[in-house]
């Protein structure tokens, strides 16, 4: 029986590294191109749907930046944290309570601040979705706590206190019962910036971000330790870098991040508190920042890749009658290849090793 | 790099082949008036836009060749739901139905953006000129349940898996309770609630609590079959929500509440076809045909049924109400004088739960 293994690569090659996520596309586009035939769709007309329709006007550029913006924001300070082996897989809880905190000023200190009150929102959102991944990071630091656990546990906590303030102490005593809190008003309502779409601050800011991740990761000192604590944690403590000082600043970066998309969100596109104030961004974000091989240009092509899958998809939707799971096929897919790529980017394929060398190894 | 450049050139002029060739279906599709319905969840739910769903396959098969029906599904409650109802009447709809609670606030913006868009908004309360609301006296179904239950039952309590207090379902649970202590007095009603619509796992392990804390009778106001699954393997009898849910309780799910929209969907979309669309709101139950309730379970006992149908009867006569006073609040205050009945804006905001529902209703 023919065996098949995966080797290492002695070295692979630095092309591929970066032409696979490209591959993986392509190859996303043909596995597409059969779902559609097997669905009894024109392949063109159903790219044209997925991929252009969505964004050939104005409005809908607008929405790729309003879909890409959160995504982006939490998945650059996602990617920092892997590079230096700091898993915050909760970017989701600090994205709800960058909304919570932000909101909360908003909606109750709006009178009182007046002008300062965007500012105001925008730092406590930052510092609502900085405290929260400061939890995991105590954790991990004090006692050495998995933060892949403890950051993502703290999400579904997360979810519950808004759920708990939209209900309760905080809902709109106009509305029926129902779990909302009162709209924004006056000042702290982020208005968008060209009337006839809703790209707003929430996108300047994640274009900033990727710029400052570049900087951060590719110019300062900061940026080459953890990359150094990330890749060889023993030559970082051989050369004296803070290792627990590393880990404190990943994750207060990234959910510093988060929580702005958070206070962006609520501020802007949705206008109120809900209870589901985002449709799993955070969660998501951990894709595009693997997608965009947690380099920072590339997560900002990775964002807006999957913001227009998503908006593909409701396109698709309307105009071709396709059913919501193609979408999730379709996401899976462009998953699947861009692991796949990848692996093989790293590994080679060997068949038919002898069956000795494989009890040895 | 290479590649891609010539993949987008070939795409290109594929599009502009497939523009020019698609052009004379495109004439034809405009003069057909285009209908539209976003949904929170998938349509095969078998519950909530399952539902829906159905009311809109009814208008395709009412008005054929005269309405093309679209409808999206998975639509957040969040930013999301703002673009897909923009797109939507940029798209040429003419009606869009938005079938959740959560669109009530992208449903007002979008329409004021669109004045010749005909929106219609399930279950909220904000209306505008091109707005109209509809929903479903649910709760008229409870009272028939109410009465059921408490025939059926022989500890006398009740668990009731609630998804959120919110009016629609806490008007429900008092429903149920006020006709339940009709006929037994000494009777208990447990609500928990699992804070969403839809979720299998929660919606049966809030069954099997309620179970075991000595419930006999199974209701819910969730949209999963599970807690009816649950009641069914525990042998306690079960009310179904939204979809029928016989199949999933042969011998223990009494009855459903289902969840009609066909009716006011084709009448609705009627009047954009007739040019006669205002907006109004509708809040349609068992005599409009908007809440209907199957024939119950062979299993019942001929002389429970019978009376469960009498009530069914009675409500949609106007011979009963489900608010008929005396209504006793928790404290036993009484809040509906004997002889009245509650008025319809009392119903459509309630806040607090009548004498007979244990817990407290968080405010």
């Amino acid at each position: 029986m023919p065996r098949i293994k995966l080797e290492p690569r002695a070295q692979s090659s630095r092309l591929m590294t970066y032409l696979s996520p490209l591959l993986a596309v392509v190859l996303t586009l043909m596995g597409a191109a059969v779902l559609f035939a097997i669905l009894g769709r024109d392949p063109l007309e159903a790219y044209r749907a997925f991929f252009i329709d969505p964004v050939s006007t104005l409005y809908g550029i607008g929405e790729l930046g309003v879909k890409g913006a959160p995504l982006i924001l939490c998945a650059i300070g996602l990617a920092i944290g892997f590079r230096a082996n700091v898993w915050n897989i909760g970017a989701e809880g600090q994205f709800i309570l960058g909304a919570i905190a932000g909101g909360g000023v908003g909606l109750f200190f709006e009178p009182l601040l007046g002008p300062l009150t965007m500012p105001a929102m925008l730092i406590a959102g930052a510092l609502g979705g900085l405290m929260w991944a400061a939890i995991p990071a105590f954790l991990k630091t004090r006692f050495n706590a998995n933060e892949i656990l403890t950051s993502l546990m703290l999400t579904y906590v997360a979810s519950l206190l808004l759920n708990y303030l939209v209900r309760g102490p905080w809902r709109d005593p106009q509305g029926y019962n129902f779990p909302q809190s009162k709209p924004f008003d006056g000042y702290a309502v982020f208005n968008p910036f060209f009337t006839g779409t809703r790209l707003g601050l929430g996108a300047l800011m994640a274009l900033l971000a990727v710029v400052g991740g570049w900087f951060l990761m590719s110019r300062s000192f900061l940026g080459y330790q953890i990359k150094v604590v990330g890749l060889t944690p023993a030559a970082a403590t051989y050369a004296g870098f803070n290792q627990k000082r590393v880990v404190w600043f990943c994750l207060a970066i990234s959910g510093a991040l988060a929580g702005l998309a958070g206070v962006n969100e609520v501020a802007g596109p949705i206008g109120q508190l809900l209870p589901t104030i985002s449709p799993g961004y955070g969660f998501t974000a951990i894709i595009v920042a693997f997608l965009g091989r947690l380099h920072p240009f590339g997560i900002l092509l990775a964002g807006l890749l999957i913001a227009l899958s998503y908006l593909g998809g409701e396109a698709a939707q309307i105009s071709l009658n396709l059913p919501v799971a193609v979408v999730g096929v379709f996401q899976g897919m462009l998953l699947f290849f861009l692991l796949a790529c990848e692996l093989l980017v790293r590994y080679r394929v060997v068949i038919g090793a002898p069956a000795v060398q494989s009890i040895a190894a | 790099m290479m590649k891609r450049r010539d993949f987008l050139i070939g795409t290109g002029s594929a599009i502009a082949a497939t523009a020019a060739l698609g052009m004379p279906y495109l004439a034809r599709a405009a003069d057909k008036l285009k209908a539209a319905w976003i949904f929170i969840g998938p349509t095969g739910d078998m519950g909530w836009s399952y539902q829906h769903d159905l009311g809109r396959q009814a208008v395709a098969a009412k008005y054929g060749d005269r309405v093309e029906t679209i409808k999206v599904e998975n639509v957040p409650e969040s930013a999301d739901a703002e673009r897909v109802l923009t797109q939507l009447a940029n798209q040429g709809s003419k009606i869009i139905f938005t079938t959740s609670f959560g669109y009530m606030e992208p449903t007002l913006k979008v329409a004021k953006n669109f004045p010749n868009v005909y929106f219609e908004h399930a279950t909220g309360y904000k209306r505008a000129p091109n707005v109209s609301t509809y929903a479903v006296r649910f709760y008229e179904g409870r009272t028939v349940q109410g009465t059921l239950a408490g025939r059926l039952t022989k500890s006398g309590i009740v668990g009731y898996v609630g998804s959120v207090p919110i009016p629609e379902v806490v008007g429900g649970i008092n429903a149920f309770t006020q006709a339940f202590r009709k006929i037994r007095p000494d009777g208990k009603v447990k609500v928990i609630y699992v804070n969403e619509w839809f979720n299998p796992g929660k919606e049966a392990d809030a069954a099997k609590a309620l179970i075991d804390q000595g419930a006999d009778i199974m209701c819910q106001h969730t949209d999963s079959p599970a807690p009816v699954q649950t009641a069914e393997a525990r042998g306690v009898w079960s009310f179904g929500q939204s979809s029928d849910m016989a199949k999933f309780g042969p011998t223990r799910c009494v009855t459903s509440n289902v969840d009609n929209w066909a009716p006011y969907y084709v009448k609705r979309v009627g009047m954009v076809l007739d040019g006669t669309w205002k907006s109004t709101d509708t809040w349609g139950g068992l005599a409009a045909g908007m809440l209907v309730i199957p024939p119950f379970n062979k299993t019942v006992p001929q002389d429970i049924a019978s009376e469960g149908y009498k009530v069914k009867q009675a409500i949609i006569d106007g011979t009963r109400h489900p608010f008929d006073g005396p209504v006793a609040n928790q404290a036993g205050e009484i809040k509906v004088a004997a002889g009245s009945n509650m008025p319809d804006p009392e119903i459509l905001g309630i806040n607090w739960y009548v004498q007979g529902v244990e817990g407290d209703l968080r405010k």
